[in-house]
This record gives C-alpha cells, structure tokens and sequence, in this order.
C-alpha cells in the first residue's frame, strides 16, 4: 500500500475553542430560560442557563462548578455529547433557528479549569465505608467521584492500560482528544479515589472476594467486541474500535487503503470512516443493508459524513470479502430490500436474488455494534436482553452489586453521557443503602 | 413627504437634527463632514475660557455586550484657541448658509467678559448661542457651567448679561444635576432666552477597574465625576423635556426647547418631539457610530411622519405632552390583564418566573391537557430533546389575579408575544383626587379603605 499524504485537518479537534469573546457574546444570547428545556433534556440535568450567566458574567470557576456539580465528566461530555438531540436540540432559539452552542459554551468553562490546575472538589468526610467500582469508563467515573464526596473509600478497578473507557480509546480524536479523558480521571484520582488500572475482574479479581472487602461493588463494564460479520474472509476484517484505537495512540503506524468499506451505520461506523478519510482513503464508503431512514447514527453524524465526503451505500449486504495472499481485493455484496418489521420494529431488509455484485476494496473495516460482556454471564447476574437487569436503584440481581452504563442500556440509545448519569445516581443509591445499613447495625 | 424643516426661535435648518454641543463638534473639518452627511445643524463645542484637557477622559457602561449604553467623560470645553474656533465657525457658516451653526459659550461669570465673547461670535455670522450651564465636572470648579445652572439666580443674571449684548437667538443650555429642572428654566426664560435646551449630561462616576480598584476612566490613578450621556439617560432627559414643556410660565412665553439625553434613533427622535422638543440635539450614538447614523434618522422620522399623517415638525411638537398626568388623575378602575398568545411562546418561561417570585404571582405553567403543573416536574432519568419539548407546558394568565403590572410583558423577548389587554373591572370611571375628595378618611384609615373596597368588590390578596 502506498504510504498516503494525510489530508489537511489531520486528526485534531473539529471544532476550535471558543476564544474568550466568542464565549461571551454567544452567552450573551442566552435567554436564562427558568426551568430550562436544554436542563430537562441533558441527561445529567446540568442547570445549563446557570453555567452559560456565569460564563457572561466572567466567572467561569463558577460556571465550571455549577457544570461539574451535576457532571463530573462535564469536559468530555462538552465534546462527545449528541447536543443536537439534547440540550441544543431543546434549546428555545430553534424556534428561530438558532440555538445556544451548549456544548461549546460548556468546553469553554471545563477546559478553563483543567488549563489553569484548578480543584473544584474534595473528598467527603471519611464513612469508613469501602465501595469497589469496575471499570474506568464513564459510569464508573461517576460513580467513584460521587462516592469519594460522599466520603466513601472508593478503589476502582480497570482492565485496561489507561483509565476513561471508550471516551480514552473509542472517542475520535477529531471529537475527543485523550489529553481530556485523561485529565479527567486524574481529577477523580485527586479525590482520594484508588484507581488501579491493568485488574480485570474474572482474570485477577473475582466478585466473591470484592464483596468480602468491600461494602457494595458498582459494575460498569460496558459491552464487548464487535460481533462477527459470519461470512467468508472474515480474517480479513478489520475492527472498528480497534481502529479507532489504533487512531488514537498510534496514527502514524497506521495503513491505509484506498478503497475503504465500512460495514455498519452507526455512529462508530462513522467515527470509523472518518478516520480512514482523514488517513488519506481515497474513497470511503459505508455498506448498510437497510435504508437511510432505518440508519441508528445521528442526524448531524450523517451529515457530518457527507461533508467529509463519505460515500452510503444503503441497502446493500456484504457477502464475502474477498483476498489474496493475506490482503482485501473486493468485496462480494447482495442488494437488499425493505420488508416487514421485525423485532426491533425496524423494517426487516431482505436479499434480492441475483443481486449479487463485486466491488474492488482494499481494506474493510466492521462496526456493526458491540457483544454483550462475557462477564455478564460468568458472574450469573440476572438480565434484560441480554443486558444487565437493574432496579431503580440500579441494583441487580446480587446483594450488594450495582450496574450502570452501557451494559445495562437495554433500552435507549447507549452515551457518555447516559452512563455519567447513571454513575452518578447509582452512587447515590450505594450511598443511602449504605447509610440504611449503618443504622440497622446501631 | 413630511417637510422635516424647523424654524426653531428664528434658527432654521432642514431637519431637526442637530449636532450638540460635544466632541463631534470640536472643529471646522468635523461639521463639514456632518453637513455632507445631512446633518440639520451643529452646536459648536463650547468656547470660552482658556483650559487643558487630561488624557483617559472617557468611561462608558456597557450591558450584556451592548457597548456604550452609556458614555461618560471628564472633558471640558474646547482647548483649541478661541481664533482658531471662531475663524472655523465663520468658514463653516459661509460654506452652509441652509444649515445652523450655533455657537455654544462658557466664560467667567462677569459681564465683559460674556459681553465680549457674544460680540466675537456674532462677528462669525453664527445663528445662535447656546449658553453652557451644564457642563457637571471640571468647569463646576472654576465657577462655571452647572455651577451656574444650578442656581437659578446666576443662571437668571448671566443671561441677562448676554440677552443685552445678543443680537442673535440665544439658547439656554440646562443642567440636569438639580432636583427640579424648572426653577432655573424659568429662571432662563425670565432673563428673555430665546430658548432652553436639556439636558446636559448627569453627575456620574462611570465604575471601578476591578483589577487595579481605580476609577474608570483613571486619570493616572485618579478618577473623578464625570458627565453622563447616552441611551440610557433618555428617560430621564424625556421626564426633565416633558417637566418643562408643561410648566405654564414656560407655555406661556412660548419658549422652545431644544431636547436632547441619549436620542439613538428616529424612535428616541420623535419621542422628544412628541414630549415638547422642537430642535433635537445627538452627542453619543454618534460618537459610537460616526455621522453616517443621520440617514436613517432623517429617512425613518420622516416615514413615521408620512404613516402618522404629520405633514411638519410643529405638527408633532408637544404632541403627547398633554398625556402626562399626576398619579392623583389616573383612572383607578381603569384594569388591563396579560395575555401570553401560545402561538408565539417559545416557553423560555422568564414571565412565569418574575411574575412568581417578584410580581403577583398570576402565571401558571399549564400542560396540553389544562392541568396546572410544576415547574421542573420530571424525574433524573429524563432525557431527550423529545421529552423535553414536547409536552412543556405553557406559562398561562390567571386573569382573575392578574393585577396588570406588565412585567411579564417587559421580560418576555418575544415581540408580540404578551399583549396587555383592556378589561372591563366592572366600576365606574375614579380618580384618587375625585375618591378622596367624596370619601378623605379612604386615604388616611386602612378600615375606611377595606369599607371603600368591599362597597366596590375590589379584593387585593
């Protein structure tokens, strides 16, 4: 494979930082809405027209306090955040077309904080009570860092090398960059939370001895892999997070082909795709067996990707990839075509007979959506489609153990942002269960 | 199309606008450029005794990323030299024989020397003289400016000085750093000015620098007072203009009055003429925007008049004065409520919120089935623009309640959106005057009162 020229843009931020005046004269335009709708749709519930007053007013400490206060992954949720269907979506000024750049305003005040050292939160007084947290993505951040300001010793164990789940090696760069999952999970770090990375629970730490030592476990363990696509020249598929991995800690290892397939249309499919575009592919297309209306990425996501000049292919199935001696030269497809619902409600795609045609490809990469963990079932909880079964409290079906994040998204389109929330709330439950245990004990 | 023209005491020019007495009129050069813009007439930057000016001389206040709604400066008068004005001011007039150029003056308080300056500007072939009693900082010190208008006895014998030396129309600039704008009016027009004009600029200090805690502007460290102009004095300069158009010894002269304090925009414009202006005097919007802001003053004035059916300026001087009336005149059955039209709502609910927490409590938030709800009436789990939009309720009138305050209308940031809306109360037409003068005890004995609403069903919760 020729080595490519990278397209101007490169992996870094899409969207500049608002300079000081931009952020001003855009929180200007807010209306300070009472009971705001943009409040209503954040999944956090971020008193946003109280953060965005601050930011107008100069005081951006406070503004990143009042952010911070409802989430604590205020910074990454800036970024990675679907503002289009929440705040922004909701915000009164789309009644004139213009809504408040929410999410911008938002990275304005957070990054203000990481940029100038400043400590916003402390430890709680010490309970003398002992929580174990698996897993350093969004929902197990959250969930340590409300429990540290409750004053409960929080040790969070995580499998991999480096803390923040996907926002550290699934979020693009061009959305996210590392630096700020990072900074982050040092910040919860600095609230006294024992984070100890490298320790995966069913490998080095089984659940039995969690619960002997610790008060209450909080499971956000996210999903798996990418399932398998199950047709001929499998070995030859690349993963789509693995790509986006790679994309993230070593782009400049990374080859590129210069007619890139990508199976799937979901929001990481397009990530995916992005990456390759922005590596130097010639062309990129997404292969989808349903239709454009069906597709589950973002609005805004598609349109972003017809800008970066991704191809769609929609209803079309691939049936084969083929190759030689080790390397893509095609891919075998079927044309599809729209049936009745099926399960998920969602028009069932059917095969055309006949339809079948080849097209030249040099790499194929899938993001076709992530297994259920293994751990699920290893550790025997109960579940809901496959995910895993919570109540209210977000208690599941083992004394003691909660779940939050993606691995209980049953329901619901599966975020950063949903899993902080859960974090968060799920920490308060451990909390007052743990306060109802003490005063049974007395 | 209107005739814009004014002939306001013997001074004519083609429109009403006319530069005041400021920095935009601080030299020949400058008034030309305005005349070629369109300008009706131009005060010259005041002359008179010899000063030095400082350098940092103008603060402004600035809200939520307007600049400027309000500028405030420690400058004083002109510090070119006397010839040099003068010389300009007769070129000026030479080469804009249609257009005003009004000199304005300030000397020591002695009759030479107010004497000698009117005869040096008559010399000019200037149309007017504007008498600067309102200059508030600096020449307040040396005895002059509103240390003169604010006494109506210097302010009576010094134009008594200059109405015995004037040929030309004289104005009398008043200041506005007084409790009761008319005594030195009267006193003005006693002494025979032409007319008067308000008002000058308010005693002001402008903010504190909260980085160095010095007083903005800082003058090397120090601050002081200075005179404050711009939109957000016109209120007060319409109640100051209003004040003496209504006063009957002013009426009765018939003196004109030249208004000014923050006009922006051909709204401001017409409505000093409508509150008894009959020259109008611009100073700050075009220190912010420069002379090109005379277009649409001129363009906009005069389609308003063509709309109205004003075919000249006189028709709209003193238009609205007669509506100006004490509290003790004002209908006390009169009732209007608000009215929120739900086709224009965006629900940012900011009238739900002043009129619950500072007003009268009126305004429900009503969902799509006419249930009464609570504000922020979804549990943690809610998400989603959908949720969140969908079925918000919106903020609704009790009429019933509503005492029309009209705050809800002035927060709310949509036009049109909340209407007060003329209701019948049911009572016959009172005045406090007309109600105390049948029943005084309702105004002195909170029990006389109770009786007096009982009687008429007036119930205040």
């Amino acid at each position: 494979m020729i080595e490519k020229e990278r397209r101007t843009g490169g992996l870094g931020e899409v969207l500049p930082p608002l300079s000081e005046h931009e952020a001003r004269v855009e929180a200007y335009r807010c209306l300070f809405c009472y009971d705001a709708p943009c409040t209503h749709a954040c999944p956090t519930h971020i008193d946003i027209p109280g953060f965005i007053k601050k930011i107008a007013t100069g005081n951006l400490r406070g503004s990143a306090r009042t952010i911070m206060e409802a989430n604590i992954l205020g910074a990454t949720c800036a970024r990675v955040c679907p503002v289009e269907e929440l705040c922004e979506g909701a915000c009164v000024l789309n009644a004139e077309g213009r809504p408040i750049m929410i999410g911008r305003l938002q990275r304005h005040a957070t990054d203000h904080l990481f940029e100038n050292g400043i400590r916003l939160f402390t430890a709680g007084p010490p309970s003398g009570r002992r929580v174990a947290v698996i897993g350093a993505g969004p929902a197990g951040l959250a969930c340590a860092a409300e429990l540290a300001r409750l004053g409960h010793a929080v040790t969070l164990y995580e499998k991999r090398e480096l803390p923040g789940g996907l926002s550290t090696y699934g979020i693009i760069v061009l959305r996210e960059p590392v630096e700020v999952a990072l900074a982050e999970a040092e910040m919860i770090a600095q609230l006294g939370v024992d984070i100890r990375t490298g320790r995966e629970l069913g490998r080095d730490l089984t659940l039995d001895a969690l619960l002997g030592e610790y008060d209450a476990v909080f499971l956000g363990i996210g999903l798996g892999g990418s399932p398998a696509l199950g047709i001929p020249g499998e070995e030859l598929v690349l993963d789509g997070l693995t790509w986006i991995e790679r994309s993230k800690f070593e782009p400049e290892k990374m080859e590129v082909g210069n007619e890139v397939y990508v199976v799937g249309a979901g929001n990481t499919a397009i990530d995916a795709a992005t990456i390759a575009r922005r590596l130097g592919a010639e062309r990129v297309t997404i292969l989808y067996r349903r239709s454009e209306r069906e597709m589950p990425a973002y609005r805004h996501e598609y349109e972003f990707a017809r800008r970066e000049g991704i191809d769609f292919r929609f209803l079309t199935q691939p049936l084969r990839v083929l190759g030689e001696n080790g390397r893509v030269t095609g891919i075998e497809c079927v044309r599809m075509r729209l049936g009745s619902p099926d399960a998920s409600g969602r028009a069932a795609p059917e095969p055309v007979p006949g339809s079948e045609f080849t097209l030249p490809a040099d790499q194929v990469i899938k993001a076709i959506g992530q297994e259920k963990p293994a751990l699920i079932a290893e550790l025997g909880l109960a579940t809901e489609r496959g995910f895993v079964k919570v109540d209210e409290a977000y208690r599941t079906s083992i004394d003691r153990v909660y779940a939050g994040g993606d691995c209980i998204r049953a329901r619901g389109a599966a975020s950063t942002v949903m899993a902080t929330q859960d974090g968060k709330l799920a920490a308060r439950a451990i909390h007052e269960h743990l306060g109802a245990a003490a005063a049974a004990a007395e | 199309m209107a005739d814009l023209s004014i002939d306001f005491a013997g001074i004519k020019s083609p429109n009403p606008f006319w530069l005041a007495s400021a920095p935009p009129t601080n030299s020949g050069a400058q008034i030309h450029k305005a005349f070629e813009a369109g300008w009706g007439g131009a005060v010259w930057k005041t002359i008179g005794a010899p000063v030095l000016n400082v350098s940092n001389r103008y603060g402004a206040w600035h809200y939520n990323g307007h600049k400027m709604l309000a500028i405030n400066n420690v400058e004083l008068i002109s510090d070119r030299p006397l010839e040099v004005n003068l010389r300009e001011m007769a070129e000026v007039k030479r080469a804009w024989p249609d257009r005003a150029v009004i000199a304005s003056a300030m000397v020591e308080s002695n009759p030479e020397a107010w004497r000698d300056i009117v005869r040096r500007i008559e010399d000019t072939g200037a149309d007017g003289i504007e008498l600067n009693y309102g200059c508030p900082h600096g020449m307040s010190e040396r005895g002059m400016g509103s240390a003169v208008g604010q006494v109506p006895e210097y302010c009576e014998q010094i134009t008594r000085w200059v109405m015995e030396a004037a040929s030309i129309p004289v104005i009398v600039k008043l200041t506005p750093n007084v409790t009761d704008i008319v005594p030195p009016a009267r006193a003005a027009v006693r002494a025979g000015a032409n007319a008067v004009s308000l008002i000058n600029t308010i005693n002001s200090i402008i903010g504190v620098d909260l980085d160095t805690l010095e007083i903005v502007p800082s003058i090397g460290g120090k601050g002081s007072h200075g005179g404050y102009a711009g939109p957000a004095v016109k209120p007060i300069a319409l109640n100051m203009l209003s004040s003496v158009a209504r006063d009957p010894e002013i009426r009765e002269a018939g003196v004109p009055i030249s208004g000014m304090g923050g006009i922006a925009t051909w709204r401001d414009a017409a409505e000093f003429l409508l509150l008894g202006a009959g020259s109008l005097q611009v100073c700050t919007s075009v220190m912010h925007y420069g002379f090109r802001i005379i277009d649409d003053l001129v363009e906009g004035l005069s389609a308003w008049m063509d709309e109205k059916g004003f075919a000249t300026i006189a028709d709209v001087v003193g238009r609205s004065v007669h509506r100006i009336s004490d509290f003790k005149d004002f209908d006390l059955s009169f009732r209007a409520v608000a009215r929120i039209d739900p086709a224009k709502c965006i629900r940012c609910d900011l009238c739900y919120i002043a009129c619950n927490d500072t007003a009268h409590q009126c305004i429900d938030l009503v969902d799509g089935e006419g249930r009464r709800v609570e504000p922020r009436a979804y549990g943690p789990r809610a998400n989603g623009k959908e949720e969140a939009t969908a079925n918000r309720p919106l903020p609704v009138v009790r009429e019933a309640d509503c005492v029309g305050c009209r705050l809800c209308y002035n927060v709310c940031p949509i036009d049109g959106c909340i209407e007060m809306v003329e209701v019948p109360s049911g009572r016959p037409s009172i005045t406090w005057a007309e109600l105390t003068a049948a029943r005084p005890e309702v105004g002195t004995d909170w029990e006389a009162m109770k009786r007096y609403r009982e009687e008429n069903g007036i119930d205040i919760h």
